[in-house]
């Protein structure tokens, strides 16, 4: 059986394990909850992750392409920027998915020599960690210019008249003008 | 050579594993980017509330008067004697869970703290110990505790992480209202001088201006002039509503959001669109200029001082009733206290229709209707000429605010409205919507900036079915009735559904209403060019 075959049969457990690991990082009965409860609607962050996890392995067995990975990674990473952790705790959980892989192959890697196989995987890891963490930036990036942008929703009708006395009354003017007339007044003269 | 010794665990320190502590063990952790900032002193002065004192939640000392603790027992004493649902909803939880995962803020943070149920007991082991003969004998193992400071703190902390929008209520066997704990929780932390910022300010604006922004009368004037002339640009008709105007058969009273903020203008443009056609003998206040009601997010006498104005208005113009733009927790206190609070409105008529002569019994005793009860009505008798398909490029859903749904059960009409102005509506699963629908995650004064993540999380479950109908049927518009929702929900899809715009019922109305002697329309009320008038200017 080659590595990826093995990959692919141990998929569920796989699966489950790195899922675990990353409700380690809620309170217990939230894990729990997150756990149990299947209505996606009802249950969205364990839904969420749970649906994005199971995609990431079946693209990361059948080589999808960077975009599909990055979609499914978003999914997760756009739900933790927002949650009381670090970046690192933030992340951390897709190194997890080396330990599940190297734990569910365990035995079959003693019968034969997968080393290989498990540093090209590995890899492939590391380079989801580094999308993990450019998602993770345009994520927080983002709640910035959220709060810029509704600063301007929420006022826009006076900022437009603002806007337009400063037209009416500032039209004929040059603005070098009115610069060289502040300076002075700042200088008394 | 040098060798690494050290272990990747102890290269990066994360621990992994939460502690598996009991609530009441697990110390309250205030975390920045969860809460608001406090008010600034001279808006509690403005309003005369007790106890102003600088403070930071960050701090350790938050600078409490001396008799904090005694002021909130009597506190808690004063409002158990007062409210017998504050009282029944101290004693009669069983702890079913029922409500525990209801909450969005529980579903977005993972927080236990966050369940309803637990919510609640952050107060309620504080009444066990202090006012049951077992919490006094047993203490701990009666779930009772001394309040101390940093229960304070703590419930502070959580009573502003619930925007008191009542989904747990609605799945609890004995109905009890989180919401109405928070508020009395508010209360009490008000009565130390904890007041939030973003509640605070609006408050004191409200009630020196008349609204929440402090919009004085010419700039509101202008504001819907600024409106008119868009209004012109797209339809070539142009529109003289009146302000102040005594003797007018109606006051129109809409949240302020409406007169400046986006997406909220389209709304108003909306309003004004339609009473124009209709010609409805109507008119605008500068001084009633506030539908929403900040008060409500501090105490109920607040509240009420501030919502006494539309009636106080209304009889200075000589109004026969009253009607009301698209908001929602405004709808709340118009539908639940208004009429207890500074009723009876014995000088106002039962609100009717010039137009459809239909009567709004239901509005009978507080006088005054909501602009989607008075629209529906329009639309059910055959009165608006529509043209659906200058909406034809938007996919619509509909998000019911908490307040209009729960706090007053309008649930069909805002939805046949949209069915009649719309040719794509498309409804959200069914465990996200009507009596069951997610909060927006930002109302009752949390729409601040500093507490943006805890916005974003508390508006995920409303999002993720956004997402879904986007994903399912391409659905690029969120309807709505509520002024917060326009604000909150824009930032909330901004993070959580790009693509996905956000509009409040009556400018999808706007859009469609086909206007007497109005020009071809090339472009939708936000000037955007309408599909297949490319060109056409
Ligand atoms: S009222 Fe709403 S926000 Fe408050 S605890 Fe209940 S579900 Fe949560
Ligand atoms: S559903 Fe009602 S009775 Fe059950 S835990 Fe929640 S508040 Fe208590």
């Amino acid at each position: 059986m080659s590595f990826t075959e093995l990959l692919s049969e141990k998929k569920p457990a796989i699966l489950k394990k790195w899922f675990d690991s990353i409700l380690d990082t809620y309170p217990s009965e939230t894990a729990d909850f997150l756990k149990k409860q299947k209505d996606r609607f009802a249950n969205p962050v364990g839904s969420t992750i749970y649906g994005g996890m199971d995609s990431l392995l079946n693209s990361l067995l059948s080589n999808d392409d960077a975009d599909t990975i990055s979609k499914y990674l978003d999914d997760i990473v756009r739900i933790r920027a927002v949650q009381d952790f670090t970046p690192s705790q933030s992340l951390a959980f897709i190194f997890r998915l080396k330990d599940a892989v190297r734990e569910e192959t365990a035995d079959e890697s003693n019968a034969r020599d997968f080393s290989d196989e498990l540093t090209a995987f590995d890899l492939k890891v590391d380079a989801l960690a580094l999308t993990a963490f450019d998602i993770y930036m345009k994520c927080r990036e983002k709640i910035y210019d959220i709060k810029a942008n509704e600063l301007r929703n929420m006022t826009i009708k006076l900022v437009e008249r603002a806007n337009l006395i400063f037209e009416a009354r500032y039209r004929d003017i040059d603005l070098k003008d009115l610069v060289m007339e502040g300076n002075k007044s700042e200088r008394g003269e | 050579m040098a060798k690494f010794t050290a272990k990747p665990k102890d290269l990066i320190h994360i621990d992994f594993k939460n502690p598996r502590t009991g609530w009441m063990d697990t110390p309250v952790d205030i975390r920045e980017h969860m809460y608001c900032h406090p008010t600034k002193a001279k808006d509690l002065e403005t309003v005369g509330f007790p106890n102003i004192h600088e403070w930071r939640p960050a701090d350790e000392n938050w600078n409490l008067p001396e008799d904090w603790k005694e002021t909130v027992l009597n506190g808690i004493k004063e409002r158990l004697q007062k409210y017998r649902s504050f009282h029944v909803f101290m004693d009669i939880c069983v702890r079913c869970g029922a409500c525990a995962d209801k909450c969005h803020f529980y579903l977005g943070t993972g927080d236990p703290k966050n369940m309803p149920v637990l919510r609640a007991e952050l107060l309620r082991s504080v009444y066990r110990k202090y006012f049951t003969a077992s919490g006094k004998i047993l203490g701990k193992t009666a779930g009772a505790r001394e309040l101390t400071e940093d229960v304070l703190k703590e419930i502070w902390y959580y009573y502003y992480q619930c925007t008191e929008c009542r989904r747990c209520s609605v799945f609890c066997p004995y109905g009890i209202d989180q919401a109405e704990i928070t508020m009395i929780g508010r209360e009490l932390t008000n009565l130390v001088g904890l007041q939030l910022g973003w509640i605070g300010g609006p408050v004191a604006n409200c009630y020196m201006k008349g609204n929440h922004l402090g919009l004085e009368p010419h700039t509101i004037k202008s504001n819907i002039e600024m409106m008119l002339d868009d209004i012109e640009t797209i339809t070539g008709i142009r529109i003289n509503p009146t302000f102040n105007r005594k003797g007018a058969e109606i006051l129109f009273v809409t949240p302020s959001g409406d007169l400046f903020a986006m997406p909220g203008i389209y709304t108003a443009m909306g309003y004004l669109m339609l009473f124009h056609e209709l010609g409805l003998d109507y008119t605008w206040s500068t001084y009633a200029s506030e539908g929403g009601n900040f008060g409500f997010f501090s105490s109920n006498e607040m509240a009420k001082r501030l919502n006494s104005k539309i009636y106080a208005e209304a009889k200075r113009l000589g109004v026969k009733w009253v009607l009301g733009g698209e908001c929602g927790h405004m709808w709340r206190v118009l539908h639940q206290y208004m009429d207890t609070w500074n009723g009876p409105a014995d000088f106002l008529e039962v609100p009717k229709s010039p137009i459809t002569g239909t009567v709004f019994d239901n509005a009978k005793s507080a006088k005054m209707t909501h602009i989607s009860e008075f629209t529906a009505d329009l639309i059910k008798h055959g009165k608006l000429k529509l043209d659906k398909s200058r909406n034809d490029h938007l996919k619509v859903t509909f998000h019911d605010s908490c307040n209009t749904s729960r706090g007053m059960g309008m649930l069909d009409e805002p939805r046949y409205i949209i069915k009649n102005v719309c040719n794509h509506f498309y409804e959200m699963p069914e465990n996200t919507i009507r009596e069951k629908t997610f909060c927006c995650g930002s109302g009752t004064g949390l729409n601040a900036s500093e507490n943006m993540e805890l916005r974003m999380r508390g508006g995920l479950p409303r999002a993720n079915a956004v997402k879904y109908v986007h994903e399912q049927h391409g659905v690029n518009m969120l309807a709505n009735v509520c002024a917060i929702d326009r604000a909150t929900l824009s930032a909330s899809m901004d993070y959580w559904v790009p693509g996905v715009g956000v509009a409040g019922v009556s400018e999808l109305v706007g859009n469609a209403l086909v206007m007497k002697g109005e020009k071809e329309r090339t472009a939708d009320l936000r000037g955007e060019t309408l599909p297949g008038k490319e060109g056409a200017e």
